[in-house]
């Protein structure tokens, strides 16, 4: 698998995909958008004020790439110094994502769907490919939800390290892992790429 | 011994006093933006959000950047809890792990 992002003249990126990719970026996001979940609008049962005012969860999500999407937002990696201070750290995380995580899932569930949109919105040409074409804000959509889906894979391929990377890179060919290795790294290639087309 | 140069008289008062007059209030002391080390995300990717968000400079947002690849983190923007909050919130939109401390040194 190749495909790299390059700049449109005017802002915006394109980039050539065959049909196993965009069905791979697809299903992926699609996973994505499921694992997130629906938000407070399903179950507000019609009433558009209840979405505004439903509070978000005050516990952190028991799924570890849910975790990593949504981290705490007090205490990082150090061990609190007291139980105190872990007490607290617990407390002001809870207040935060009451707060703030409705609205971080809606703007990755935003994310997600763009890029599903777009590749339905592909026309074939020829070959068995296409050739997708993004304006400037539908490139920063791809650029965050292709992110989001380079943290899912890594948290469920357990890379915690920099040196967990490169023991993947050597897998032998018939580890379980290897396709979903191999899907990280061509999206690391795709979001590198991308990354490069908007920068200032 | 006549004109030898005598070191600098040794500092002998209990300091105690002192840090009370000085100790800043609690509430006044202030919040930063910590952004972890993680080895997912690009550098690329990363130097690009402390530019898109911060509006920081190339060089600045690079400077940055590597501070967190090497050093394991960085302090990424300062202010008050409420503004701290809101930038650890949009951290987290871009996928970057970010926290929020008292600027305890």
């Amino acid at each position: 698998m190749s495909g790299h992002f390059e700049p449109l003249p005017g802002g915006g990126a394109t980039v050539a995909l065959d049909d196993v990719e965009i069905s791979i970026i697809r299903s992926l996001a699609v996973q994505l958008m499921e694992l997130i979940g629906p938000g407070p609008a399903a179950e507000a049962s019609g009433d558009p004020l209840a979405e505004l005012f439903a509070e978000g969860p005050s516990e952190p999500p028991a799924d570890p790439v849910l975790r990593r999407l949504f981290p705490d937002a007090y205490g990082g990696p150090e061990e609190p110094a007291s139980a105190k201070d872990a007490e607290q750290r617990r407390a002001h995380s809870a207040e935060f994502r009451r707060f703030t995580e409705n609205d971080l899932r809606a703007g990755k569930r935003e994310n997600a769907l763009a890029v599903i949109r777009s590749l339905d919105g592909l026309t074939a040409a020829g070959r068995g490919g296409a050739v997708l074409e993004l304006s400037a804000e539908e490139s920063r959509q791809w650029l965050g939800a292709l992110n989001d889906l380079r943290l899912a894979i890594g948290s469920r391929l357990e890379i915690g390290e920099e040196e967990d990377t490169d023991l993947l890179f050597r897998l032998p060919d018939e580890d379980p892992r290897k396709p979903m290795v191999m899907a990280y790294l061509w999206l690391g290639g795709l979001q590198e790429t991308l990354v490069s087309t908007l920068m200032p | 011994m006549g004109s030898v140069t005598s070191p600098a008289p040794l500092e002998i008062e209990r300091t105690e006093s002192a840090e009370e007059v000085f100790a800043v209030p609690e509430s006044d002391v202030p919040w930063i933006t910590l952004v972890h080390n993680d080895p997912v995300n690009l550098m690329s990717y990363v130097t690009y959000v402390f530019q898109a968000y911060f509006g920081y400079s190339k060089d600045k947002a690079t400077k940055l950047m590597l501070d967190v690849h090497h050093k394991g983190r960085a302090v990424v923007s300062t202010g008050t809890r409420e503004e701290m909050e809101r930038d650890v919130q949009a951290m987290h939109g871009y996928g970057l792990w970010a926290t929020l401390q008292q600027d305890r040194k």
